[in-house]
Formats: structure tokens, C-alpha cells, sequence
């Protein structure tokens, strides 16, 4: 049973790689439903550690695959579940930027750049809104999100890591004056 | 159609040479991306890195790209990476993205798995979590106000841009599903624009 578990990870995690469409998120009731209800790799309680460990952690949210297979097949299972899961997309990713900057100049290109650069821009809002709405930090998220954006409009080349400081800070600041859950 | 220095929007590109950055230079402005990009603000700090500081990508080009990372399967961070490394260096370009981008995170999630039981004891952790988070959506907000500046010269455009965000932010519709009706329309709407009546 341990011998097939390289490959039931690949089983899994290579067609997770090719339906995520919409980003991480959108796989990770499916990812759930394998690792926990078909093949019994970790439980539920440990599972949401794992998610709530990847976004934690530095990285996108779909390293929580890195995390099962690290949790069940040590270093080989996290590798081999990191390649599943970013290695298909990416070869099709490539294919397409390959087609596409090879066509940059011709006006169909053109037009779906200029056409697509909105969109883009709304689903960078939509994005927004829906961090904002589901983090925890309510009124103090848009107040910090808006002062650090503020500051990197006033100086573009200051270094985000600082900017993040501070907002880490402010929030430990508030929320040790006010009583750990008077804010959030 | 000679492929000339105008966009079909009225701007004027200037048509200077593209940048090609070495494939080490790649590597190391998205390791340093993926290592540090704490609270999911990828998207912002890419797009500072690549078209704010280096002038890799125009802003179209980054934004298309960002749209078209959206569309195709796999986590979009990598994918735009992918297309930023395959535009600047060819195959090696994106490989080196891709890898740089990966490469730090794959051992700090690992790193902060098996530091987690002392992680949680710490009263403020979720605190701290929170407020980086904050400040890292700052850097998402400086894009919109940059790109939604430009849509307004472009009804067309501005209309794709309030579409796209009412209906995935506010009415929850599918991503792909409202990328791919919207975009559609928006490209339409750009490809009969003509350079003579922008707008």
C-alpha cells in the first residue's frame, strides 16, 4: 500500500492540476473530499491545520498540497505532490504565453491585450472585496490596506516588507490594547 | 497591418527594445516574490517588482497576462509567472520563474508545518497574520487605482472593468465563466476600436 502512494499522489493531484481553473481555491473542496473521504491520507481536523498552515506560511494557497504530501510520504511525497499539482497547468501555461507573445504586434493580439487588461483589473477588485470580506480584520483591514497603499503610492520603490511590519504592528498593537477579540 | 508603436486605445508606445533581463535575474526577483509574499498578495507584488520598479512588462502587457492566468487552469500567481518568464527569456525564462517562485515556499510551508504546535501558543500570531495581510492588499489597491485611472479615458474598457468586478465580487458568479463572457465582449469592443477615435 505505502509503495503506491508516490503514484496515488500523482493520481490525485495531476488532474486537480488541470481543472483549477480560477485559481487554488476553486480545488480545494475536491482536494478535500481525496485526501480525506477516498483515501484516507489525513483526517478532517488535520486537513483544516494544513489549510490554515499554508496560508500561514509565504507561498500560494495551493502549497497545501506540498503539506499532504509531506504529511504522509515525508520529503518524496511533497515534492511529488508539489510537481502533480504545478507541473500540468504549467506546461499548458506555457504553450499559451508561447503562442501568445509570438503574435505580440498583430491586431487581434492587440485587441485581446487592450480588451483583456479591464477584466483583469476587475477581477484584481473582485479580489479584494473577497480577502476583505473573509479576513478577520474588519474595519482595521480597509484602514491598514488603504494607509499601506497610500504609502506606496507616495514612494514606489519603499520595500513592502516594512510596509508589512507595520501593518502586522498596528494589528497586535489594537488588538492587545482593546482585548484580543474586542476588534476582530 | 504593419505592426506599428501605436495601442489601438490612443496611447503612444514608445518602441524601445524589449528587456531581457538574465535568467538569474528572473530567478531571484520571483524567489524573492514567492519567499516573502506573506498574506496573499502575489498578484501586487509581482506586478510592483516586474512593471513599477524593472519596466519588464507594460501595463497592458502585465494586465492581459493576469487576465489570461485567470482563465487557463493551475494557481494564477504561477501561471502569470510563467508568462512573464516566457515573455522576458523564452523556455529558460520561465523556468526560471516558475522554479524561483516555488522554490522558497515549498520549504517554508514545510518549515512553519513543523514549527506550527509552538506557532499557535503565541497569542499574537493571528494578529500579526492579519495585519500583513492588510498592508499586502494595499499593494493590490495601488494596481486598481493605476489600471482603473487609464479605463476611464475608454467607456468600453471601463464598462468590461465594473462588469467583471460586479459579478464576480459582488454576485459571486464563476470566475472563468463571467473572465471568459466579459472578456469576449471587451475584445470585440477593442478590435473595432480604431486608433483615430479612442474612446
Amino acid at each position: 500500500m505505502r509503495d503506491d502512494l508516490p503514484l496515488a499522489l500523482l493520481a490525485v493531484f495531476v488532474p486537480f492540476s488541470l481543472v483549477s481553473i480560477g485559481g487554488g481555491t476553486s480545488i480545494l473542496a475536491g482536494v478535500q473530499h481525496q485526501a480525506v473521504g477516498v483515501h484516507h491520507w489525513i483526517t478532517t481536523r488535520e486537513f483544516v491545520e494544513l489549510f490554515a498552515i499554508s496560508r500561514a506560511a509565504p507561498g500560494p494557497g495551493s502549497m497545501l498540497a506540498t503539506l499532504i504530501g509531506w504529511h504522509i510520504f515525508g520529503w518524496t511525497g511533497a515534492l511529488i505532490a508539489t510537481l502533480a499539482l504545478f507541473v500540468p497547468s504549467s506546461l499548458l501555461c506555457y504553450g499559451v504565453a508561447l503562442v501568445w507573445n509570438r503574435h505580440r504586434g498583430k491586431r487581434w493580439h492587440t485587441a485581446l491585450e487592450n480588451g483583456l487588461a479591464p477584466v483583469g483589473i476587475g477581477l484584481v477588485m473582485a479580489g479584494v472585496i473577497t480577502v476583505l470580506r473573509v479576513g478577520g480584520g474588519g474595519l482595521f483591514s480597509w484602514i491598514v490596506a488603504l494607509g499601506s497603499a497610500g504609502v506606496l503610492t507616495w514612494r514606489p520603490k519603499i520595500h513592502p516588507l516594512l510596509i508589512f511590519l507595520i501593518g502586522g504592528a498596528v494589528f497586535v498593537g489594537v488588538r492587545a490594547l482593546s482585548g484580543v477579540h474586542a476588534v476582530i | 497591418m504593419r505592426p506599428g508603436p501605436f495601442e489601438s486605445n490612443g496611447h503612444l508606445l514608445v518602441s524601445v527594445p524589449a528587456p531581457r533581463p538574465s535568467i538569474f535575474a528572473i530567478f531571484s526577483v520571483f524567489f524573492r516574490i514567492g519567499l516573502f509574499s506573506f498574506g496573499g498578495g502575489l498578484t501586487g507584488w509581482v506586478y510592483r517588482e516586474v512593471v513599477v520598479v524593472r519596466e519588464w512588462l507594460s501595463e497592458d502587457e502585465f494586465m492581459s497576462g493576469l487576465a489570461m492566468s485567470q482563465i487557463l487552469p493551475g494557481t494564477n500567481i504561477s501561471n502569470l509567472s510563467i508568462y512573464i518568464g516566457q515573455k522576458l527569456r523564452g523556455v529558460l525564462g520561465a523556468g526560471a520563474a516558475i522554479v524561483g517562485l516555488l522554490s522558497g515556499p515549498f520549504f517554508a510551508v514545510i518549515a512553519v508545518a513543523s514549527a506550527y504546535g509552538a506557532l499557535k501558543t503565541l497569542t499574537f500570531t493571528e494578529a500579526a497574520m492579519d495585519g500583513v495581510a492588510a498592508a499586502a492588499i494595499g499593494m493590490l489597491l495601488v494596481i486598481i487605482h493605476r489600471g482603473a485611472r487609464r479605463t476611464t479615458r475608454n467607456p468600453a474598457a471601463f464598462a468590461a472593468l465594473v462588469a467583471t468586478f460586479v459579478c464576480v465580487g459582488l454576485l459571486h458568479w464563476s470566475l472563468p465563466l463571467v473572465t471568459a463572457g466579459v472578456g469576449s465582449l471587451s475584445v470585440l469592443a477593442a478590435w473595432f476600436r480604431r486608433p483615430s477615435n479612442a474612446g
